[in-house]
């Protein structure tokens, strides 16, 4: 555990290097914000009845998304491992005593938390005191600020290991396909739209899926979309998912790990 | 140096095929991210049907427009986009000692053929909604929307290059330019109205995106008949001057890394 604790500290410590590009990055994830809000604004004119969502749920939603953006990326997570696989360099890894999984998915975590650390209190503050339409607004209850923060982190938990599937891909490609699974996560956890938005009958199976314990659930108990019994059941769903893809990944890791053959020197 | 440019174009299209499973791999990947846009923009016109007087069908011609525009300007002009790197490894160095241009250069250095999977979704979509748009096809508006596509993938270039040319300052790659290339592509799925005037008064007059897309579309749609909205996308093309002025600048200032 102490293993896990220092590497989870190291990693973080080296995401918090890159400030200036996260202050580049900034800039841009406003602009995103408000443009996705203006968006959904000119729809919201165009016919209020059929907005799934309330506004104010929307434009919170957008401000999350964009705060915490780093924690639910699927993209631009894994480059090294996947690297370290193609080059063969994991023969030094699996020489190492620690559980190669949990290793990676410590490392992954740790880069994510960082990221996110830099860019999410900035977006927040502005985002507090913007003008009406535009501004985030506080859950209705502490209750459910606190189930937001537990499903944030198991929303990214979620995250996590499904991007370890995708660095265990390439086992079996030697490419890279993380843009083939950023596209299908980021879509089916409703970063592209939120999943509200879905036509009804698409709507119903895309909610039981892994994707939407990510950061759909999160986003949705803040805004105050999903609240209650549903709550619990969106909780409930997210561990489940969790427990499903850590088991999966370090079975198909140590199916994996059966093919590879270690060439000396 | 058509010649030339033919020669490392036929090289990067053989280099690339090496890898088969790679290229097509990521050309899918290409495919799905604009794909995902698409399936977005079909559920929201589900629930909503018209949006400030454009109807789904439009949107998708846009959607078309853009689309292609920016993977055109991304299959060619991908040494640009990748600047930051070509300066970070003393790649650009060896461009700056050959004896032709040097934006030549960069460009034939780079050609990114799976931007073909992004170019085929937009392909996919014109041939769906050209006959359905309601556009009553003229040699006139066939002109209108070929200028389009033509102007906005020289727009994108532009920013592409100015991306580029902040390079020289900070070495690493600024992210915020994304809002304009990555973003105008992925906003400018809808007709950039819809994003309230502060919006399309920025982007007619500052970063003028809005001239290959909004302004055309409506002439298309014959809700303009205005000649000037036919023509905007080449009016457009004045902003690749302080774009290119922005970039000898910035040159002028290089320094190698030394690596």
């Amino acid at each position: 555990m102490k293993m896990y604790l220092a590497l989870l500290r190291m990693r973080f410590l080296y995401g918090m290097q890159y400030r200036v590009a996260a202050l580049a990055g900034l800039a841009t994830q406003f602009a995103w914000g408000f443009m996705e809000i203006l968006a959904f604004m000119a729809f919201y004119r165009a016919n209020p009845a059929n907005f799934p969502m309330e506004f104010s749920q929307t434009v919170s939603y957008i401000w999350l998304q964009q705060a915490f953006l780093a924690l639910f990326a699927s993209w631009g997570y894994g480059a090294d491992i996947a690297e370290t696989i193609i080059s063969g360099n994991i023969a030094y890894d699996l020489a190492r005593p620690l559980d190669l999984y949990n290793r990676w998915l410590c490392e992954m975590l740790a880069t994510r938390f960082a990221r996110a650390m830099l860019r999410c209190l900035p977006v927040l503050a502005v985002a507090f005191i913007l003008p009406e339409p535009m501004r985030l607004r506080l859950p209705a209850s502490p209750e459910q600020l606190g189930f937001f923060i537990v499903s944030l982190l198991l929303g990214t938990c979620v995250v996590t290991t499904y991007s370890v599937l995708d660095c265990l891909a390439v086992f079996y490609t030697m490419t890279r396909i993380n843009l083939v699974f950023a596209m299908i996560s980021d879509f089916l956890a409703g970063a592209v739209i939120p999943l509200p938005f879905f036509p009804e009958p698409i709507r119903r199976v895309v909610e039981l899926l892994p994707f939407a314990a990510m950061q759909n659930m999160p986003l949705r108990i803040y805004s105050g979309h999903i609240t209650g019994s549903s709550m619990y059941q969106g909780v409930a769903l997210q561990l489940f998912w969790l427990a499903v893809l850590w088991l999966g990944g370090k079975w198909l890791l140590r199916r994996s790990l059966k093919r590879v053959i270690t060439q000396g020197g | 140096m058509a010649k030339l440019y033919v020669g490392f174009f036929l090289m990067h299209l053989k280099s690339q095929m090496q890898y088969k499973t790679a290229f097509f791999l990521t050309t899918l990947g290409n495919f799905l991210t604009s794909f995902t846009t698409l399936l977005g923009v079909w559920f929201i016109f589900d629930r909503f049907q018209v949006v400030e007087g454009f109807t789904f069908n439009e949107i998708l011609l846009c959607f078309a427009i853009m689309t292609m525009s920016f993977s055109l300007a991304e299959l060619f002009a991908r040494g640009f986009d990748t600047f930051p790197r070509i300066l970070g490894n003393g790649e650009f160095d060896r461009v700056l000692v050959r004896p032709r241009n040097t934006i030549f250069l960069v460009l034939a250095a780079k050609t990114e053929f799976t931007r073909l999977g992004r170019l085929l979704q937009s392909l996919l979509v014109f041939v769906y909604v050209l006959p359905r748009c309601g556009v009553v096809w003229s040699p006139l508006k066939i002109l209108t929307l070929v200028l389009m596509v033509s102007c906005g993938c020289l727009l994108f270039f532009g920013l592409f290059l100015v991306y580029a040319s902040f390079a020289f300052f900070t070495v690493e790659g600024l992210e915020f330019m994304n809002i304009l290339t990555d973003g105008g592509r992925e906003f400018g799925r809808y007709p950039f109205a819809i994003y309230g005037e502060e919006v399309l008064k920025f982007l007619t007059y500052i970063v003028p995106l809005a001239l290959v897309q909004y302004y055309p579309l409506l002439y298309l749609l014959d809700q303009s008949q205005r000649v000037v909205d036919m023509l905007a996308p080449v009016i457009a093309l004045v902003f690749l001057l302080p774009c290119y002025q922005f970039f000898r600048f910035a040159l002028r200032r290089y320094r190698s890394t030394g690596s």
